[in-house]
């Protein structure tokens, strides 16, 4: 770097000038060479894939060699009794996991940023410690907690007098026992998500709902739950993404079972790609669910995002 | 904040407390992990179970070793956890930067592309991404799990959202002085960034280490086999033994756990800096 001259320094109306000029040993080049590593590798990795999917769901995979079928995979998507299945399944946890987690993650969040409460940093880093943990593990360490025979669960159930509960092997428990998992596993994350936004809030808005009268809820209701909006329009959706897109916690804690219970749509797609390697069919799995994944989305927006 | 406080003390006893038992049940997982992986199978399934560690282990550990070759797998995720997070991170950073600091023509457009990929299933890539892997003649390697998820959609967003901060007078001072663009880079731009950076590589390294499916899937061989993906293979087979894939999962989360807890401030901080900002 060379010491600038003061006359550089004064004349401002050089500088410009001067930045560009230095900026001309790259060109305009600069700022597309810094992009260009993440652009080309995405390219390559996500965008020439997802068209090759797209061809992919057209043709079907007998014996490694592909015939192009035209619709048919989508047709017999619409009469596939185990897509069907996996649909309801994922829709399931939609609509009841995971509102309540969101529930609970902005009483949480609100509990949190409690001035009554003590050690704050303590809890808050408590409930995100979850999230951190890999699916894989999580999803073990659950398997065996839940065990319908030996788990610590029923056993402590037992301690006070109620029957040991089929967790994973009776349908209607798999599905709840999958619920706790991801609300074990997510809930502190959302929580953390909500506490940021919460922060944000100005205090006056608080002290002003005092002065006109309103109690602890209606303060909730009239400044802290519209001041959540963004955040929670934030957390909905990557909840909605994540909870379509579910793999790794039924496939580790249930395999999707029993009896197709906790079959998602991600693994139901797995199984058909990995397990009886039918590419195309898979694939055409995979765009319903791109599909599905973008029209909740867009859903989502217009119902919680109008206002903001 | 004390105010608050010392007007309602019942009331601070109580929420406090409440949360403390909601905590304590969060923890249940861990706690019974570190005492799982310290005892053996049959221990574990014994009525009533283990509460307090035993002296399992060592001995676990060792059957771990035997069945699956645990120390090399240990050794498989941190080279590509490190890898990835070394390349995923300047790959990330510099896409961050070219988008937060210029303007250019295609400048939205290209954003709008790479951030589609935080909404489009993962999952539709699978398959062709399976298959270009056996085309490049990558299956059962390294770079086959690092290559794909390198230019990551939400890492782009991070950088872009933390290095939007950065005061304009701080480069074009730099520029005047006659510092060329990467340089400026290197040298004016990351050195304040540092906090978010650290929130970066936090971030891709568990998720690298926490990876499944995608590993799952092109790592076939179990010499390249990552944490998670020998704890499920394991857990497949049929006399499945429970103490030494628990002690397996500790190794998993434990580390990962402490790791987490040392760096969190950035880690969260960081992490919301890019998530709530509109």
């Amino acid at each position: 770097m060379t010491p600038s001259t003061p006359a550089a320094a004064v004349s401002r109306p050089a500088a410009p000038r001067r930045s560009a000029r230095r900026r001309g040993r790259w060109g305009t080049a600069a700022p597309y060479l810094f992009v260009l590593p993440a652009v080309l590798l995405f390219a390559g990795f996500k965008l020439y894939p997802i068209a090759w999917s797209f061809l992919l769901s057209l043709h079907r995979t007998v014996g490694g060699t592909e015939t192009f079928v035209g619709a048919d995979n989508y047709l017999r998507l619409a009469d596939d009794p185990l897509f069907w299945t996996a649909l309801r399944n994922t829709g399931v946890i939609l609509v009841v996991q995971v509102p309540l987690m969101l529930a609970l993650a902005t009483g949480l969040a609100v509990a949190l940023d409690s001035t009554l409460l003590r050690g704050r940093p303590v809890f808050r880093l408590g409930f995100f410690l979850p999230m951190v943990t890999g699916l894989v593990a999580y999803g073990i360490v659950f398997s065996v907690l839940l065990n319908e025979e030996y788990g610590l669960v029923n056993w402590l159930l037992g301690l006070v007098g109620i029957d040991p509960v089929p967790w994973l092997t009776e349908g209607l428990w798999a599905r709840i026992s999958l619920g706790l998992a991801l609300t074990w596993h997510y809930t502190g994350y959302n929580a953390v998500i909500l506490l940021a936004r919460l922060q944000t809030i100005p205090r006056e808005l608080y002290d002003a709902a005092a002065v006109d009268g309103a109690g602890a809820l209606g303060a909730f209701r009239h400044v802290t739950l519209p001041g959540l909006r963004p955040a929670l329009l934030l957390t909905t959706v990557l909840s909605t993404i994540g909870t379509l897109q579910l793999f790794d916690e039924p496939y580790v804690l249930t395999g999707g079972g029993p009896d197709n219970a906790t079959l998602t749509i991600g693994v139901y797609l797995y199984q058909n790609a990995f397990k009886y390697f039918d590419f195309g069919y898979a694939s055409a799995v995979a765009y319903a669910l791109t599909v599905l994944v973008g029209v909740l989305g867009m859903i989502q927006f217009r119902l919680l995002g109008e206002k903001s | 904040m004390t105010a608050a406080r010392t007007r309602h003390p019942g009331r601070s006893i109580l929420l406090t407390s409440g949360l403390a038992i909601a905590l304590a049940a969060v923890a249940v997982p861990f706690y019974w992990l570190a005492v799982g992986a310290t005892h053996s199978s049959q221990d574990i399934f014994d009525s009533p179970p283990p509460l307090l560690p035993g002296g399992h282990l060592g001995k676990n550990l060792a059957t771990l070793q035997e069945t699956a070759d645990f120390g090399r797998v240990v050794l498989n995720s941190l080279g590509i956890a490190s890898v990835y997070t070394l390349l995923a991170g300047a790959v990330c950073t510099l896409a961050g930067y070219g988008f937060a600091t210029y303007r250019f023509r295609g400048r939205e457009a290209l954003f709008g592309l790479l951030m589609l990929g935080l909404v489009v299933p993962a999952q539709i890539t699978l398959v062709p991404l399976f298959k270009m892997m056996a085309e490049l003649h990558w299956l059962n390697t390294y770079q086959a799990v690092i290559a794909p998820n390198l230019a990551l959609p939400f890492g782009i967003f991070l950088m872009r959202q933390s290095m939007a901060a950065l005061p304009k007078e701080l480069l074009d001072s730099g520029r005047m002085d006659g510092c060329g663009e990467f340089r400026l880079f290197l040298r004016v731009a990351l050195p304040p960034l540092r906090p978010a950076l650290a929130a970066l590589a936090l971030f891709l390294f568990l998720y690298q280490w926490n990876d499944f499916i995608w590993p799952l899937i092109v790592l076939r061989d179990d010499s390249t086999f990552t944490i998670p993906v020998a704890l499920a293979s394991l857990q497949g087979l049929d006399e499945t033994d429970y103490g030494a894939i628990l002690a397996g999962t500790a190794i998993a989360a434990v580390p990962m756990a402490i790791v987490f807890l040392a760096l969190q401030r950035h880690f969260v901080s960081g992490l919301l800096a890019g998530a709530v900002k509109e």
